[in-house]
C-alpha cells in the first residue's frame, strides 16, 4: 500500500518574543510591592464564606433601622443571636425580618415603623432564628 | 483515627434549610428528569418509600400523605456542600471528599483529643453554619467510621457524633449491621454471603481470612481487616484525575430530529471536554453513543457507541467536537426516537506528557490558548458565553417541574424575607 507523507513547511506568521521582566532601564516602580491590594469588598463584609447567605428584603416595617423595600441582606448562620439583633425569623410559615428583643419569658419582635405592630413570642410559636443580619447592601 | 461525616437526607435538608415549613413533613427529591426519588425525608422513608422508587409507582401514597416533592436542584446542593467541606476543613488536618454528601476527615495526630466530643461540636458547626443535619462517625479505620456515623444516625441522642473504638463496643455494633450495609460489599457480594448465612457484619468478621480473600478477593479481605479496627484503606487528601470522564443525559422525551441530537451531543462535547482541561488532562480516545427509549418496546431499538482514537492526545473543545459530530452521523438512523446520549473520554493522561507527532498538522499551542480564553470567560460570565456553533444554545432540556430557586447561585432566586407583617 502506498503511504502518503505530508510535509509542512514553517508558517510565516509573526512570532511572539516574550518580554523578560527582569531587564528595565527606568526607575523600578516603588509601587511594584504594594501590588495586590486592591480593596475587595466581599473580603470585607463575609467574614464566613461558609455560613454566609444572602436574602432580599420584601416591604417597609424596618424602615428607620435603615432596611428598606428591595435591599439586600448580608446574613451569617454562624453568629449566636443576641438580645437586639436584626434577624431573619421564621414565624408561622414564613420569613420575616425583626429587631429580635429577649424578655423573661418571651421574645419580642420589633419593627422599625410605626404602622406595625411588635410580634410576641412564646413556646406556642412555630419560631426559629434562622440567621442574623450583618450588613445590608442598598442601591441609592 | 477517621472520621466520616454524612450528611442526612441531604438533598431534602436542603431544600428545608430555605423551606422551613418542610420540617416534619414527608419529603422527596427525584433524580434528573423527575424520575425516581433519590433523597427521602424520614417520613417519607416512613411511609415505605424505598430508594430509586419511579415517581409514578408512589402516586398514590404522594397524594394521600400530600408529600412534597421536588426536582434535583443541583447548584443548591452543590454549594450547600461545598460549605460543609469549607466547615470541615476548619477542623481537621485533612478531608477526603468522597461524594457530594460525605467527607473522610484524617483525625491522625488528634488521637489526645476527646474525639466523642470532637464528632459532636463537628457536626453542631456543620449544622449552625448550614442548616444541615450531619452524622458524624470516628474510628480507628474508614469501614468502621462509615458504620460509626450510620449508627448516630438513627440515635438523636448521640447529638450527631460518636466515637467508635472500644473493642466491646465494635462487636456489639457489628452484629447489627447487615453485610450489604458494610462500605465495599456490594449487592452480588453479600448475596452470596447471605447464602453461606452470613448475615450481619459480626458473622462477616469471622470467617476465617484465607476463605474470604479466596471468594471476594483482596478487597473483601481488606474490608474484614478494617472491620477488625486495622486500618487498610488509604487517605487520599488529593483526588486522583479520573481515568474516564463522561457527559450523558437523558432527554426530556424522545429526539427524532439529527440536527437537534447534535446540538445536544455538541453541548455534551463542550461540557466532557472542559472537565477534561480542569482537570489539566488530555485524552486519547473519545466513544460516543446514542439510545433509544427501552420501555417502549414497540419502537425500534438501538444501543450502540463508536470509539475513535486520536493520534496526538487532545483536549480542545473544537478538535473532540468535531469528530464526535462525525462518529454521531454514523451512529444516528432515521425514524428511531433517541431518548439519551452521551460523550465519554478515555485514554486520559496528564497534559504536560502528550507525546507529539511528527504528522500532526494541528497548532497545538494556538489551539491550546484558544480554550483557555474560552474557559477564562465561562467561568466568569457564565457557562456558554463562548461555544462551539454546533452546541445547543438552550441548554440540556431535562424535565424539572418542581425545581426549586437556585438561593445560593443566583441573585434573582435569593430567598426573599417579607418585612412586610
Amino acid at each position: 500500500m502506498k503511504k502518503v507523507v505530508k510535509i509542512y513547511k514553517p508558517t510565516e506568521e509573526e512570532t511572539e518574543l516574550p518580554v523578560v521582566d527582569g531587564v528595565k532601564c527606568g526607575f523600578p516602580s516603588p509601587a511594584e510591592d504594594f501590588s495586590d491590594m486592591r480593596l475587595n469588598i466581599t473580603r470585607e463584609i463575609v467574614k464566613n464564606p461558609a455560613s454566609t447567605f444572602y436574602a432580599r428584603v420584601s416591604g417597609n416595617s424596618m424602615i428607620n433601622d435603615g432596611i428598606g423595600d428591595g435591599d439586600i441582606l448580608v446574613v451569617d448562620k454562624s453568629v449566636d443571636p443576641y438580645d437586639g439583633c436584626i434577624a431573619i425569623c421564621y414565624v408561622d410559615g414564613e420569613f420575616t425580618l425583626k429587631r429580635v428583643e429577649r424578655h423573661n419569658d418571651h421574645l419580642m419582635l420589633i419593627p422599625a415603623n410605626k404602622a406595625y405592630k411588635p410580634i410576641h413570642i412564646t413556646e406556642d410559636n412555630h419560631f426559629t432564628i434562622w440567621g442574623v443580619v450583618r450588613y445590608v447592601i442598598k442601591k441609592l | 483515627m477517621y472520621a466520616l461525616a454524612d450528611c442526612n437526607n441531604f438533598f431534602v435538608s436542603c431544600e428545608r434549610v430555605f423551606n422551613p415549613g418542610l420540617n416534619g413533613r414527608p419529603v422527596i427529591v427525584l433524580s434528573n428528569n423527575d424520575g425516581c426519588a433519590v433523597s427521602r425525608s424520614n417520613e417519607a422513608k416512613a411511609l415505605g418509600i424505598t430508594m430509586g422508587v419511579p415517581l409514578f409507582k408512589i402516586r398514590d401514597i404522594v397524594e394521600k400523605y400530600n408529600v412534597a416533592v421536588f426536582s434535583s436542584n443541583f447548584a443548591l446542593y452543590g454549594d450547600m456542600s461545598g460549605r460543609i467541606h469549607q466547615t470541615l476543613r476548619q477542623l481537621a488536618p485533612a478531608i477526603e471528599i468522597y461524594s457530594i454528601d460525605e467527607a473522610f476527615l484524617d483525625l491522625r495526630g488528634l488521637e489526645q483529643t476527646d474525639l466523642d466530643a470532637f464528632a459532636k461540636k463537628a457536626s453542631a458547626m456543620c449544622f449552625k453554619n448550614t442548616g444541615i443535619p450531619v452524622s458524624v462517625g470516628v474510628a480507628p479505620t474508614k469501614t468502621l467510621a462509615k458504620i460509626a456515623s450510620k449508627y448516630c444516625k438513627k440515635r438523636p441522642e448521640l447529638q450527631g457524633g460518636y466515637f467508635l473504638h472500644q473493642k466491646e463496643d465494635i462487636r456489639e455494633i457489628l452484629k447489627t449491621v447487615p453485610v450489604e450495609d458494610i462500605w465495599g460489599i456490594g449487592r452480588r457480594y453479600s448475596q452470596k454471603l447471605h447464602t453461606y448465612g452470613v448475615h450481619t457484619a459480626a458473622d462477616f468478621v469471622s470467617l476465617p481470612p484465607e476463605w474470604v480473600q479466596k471468594q471476594m478477593s483482596i478487597n473483601g479481605l481488606r474490608t474484614q481487616n478494617e472491620l477488625k479496627g486495622e486500618s487498610c484503606i488509604d487517605f487520599l487528601g488529593i483526588v486522583p484525575p479520573k481515568k474516564q470522564i463522561c457527559v450523558s443525559r437523558s432527554f426530556a422525551r424522545e429526539m427524532y430530529d439529527t440536527g437537534k441530537i447534535s446540538e445536544q451531543v455538541s453541548l455534551f462535547t463542550s461540557m466532557v471536554c472542559e472537565k477534561l482541561r480542569r482537570q489539566k488532562s488530555a485524552c486519547h480516545q473519545v466513544i460516543v453513543f446514542l439510545l433509544t427509549n427501552r420501555f417502549k418496546e414497540e419502537s425500534p431499538q438501538q444501543y450502540e457507541s463508536r470509539m475513535f482514537t486520536f493520534p496526538v492526545a487532545a483536549s480542545s473543545t473544537l478538535e473532540i467536537n468535531r469528530v464526535v459530530l462525525k462518529e454521531l452521523s454514523f451512529l444516528y438512523r432515521k425514524g428511531y426516537g433517541y431518548k439519551k446520549a452521551g460523550v465519554i473520554l478515555t485514554g486520559i493522561i496528564p497534559e504536560d506528557a502528550v507525546q507529539l507527532n511528527l504528522y500532526d498538522n494541528l497548532d497545538r499551542v494556538k489551539q491550546s490558548r484558544l480554550m483557555k480564553v474560552m474557559d477564562q470567560l465561562n467561568e466568569r460570565i457564565g457557562h456558554g458565553t463562548l461555544a462551539v456553533a454546533t452546541e445547543s444554545r438552550e441548554g440540556i432540556k431535562m424535565n424539572r417541574q418542581r425545581l426549586s430557586p437556585q438561593y445560593t447561585t443566583k441573585w434573582t432566586d435569593i430567598p426573599v424575607v417579607k418585612s412586610s407583617r
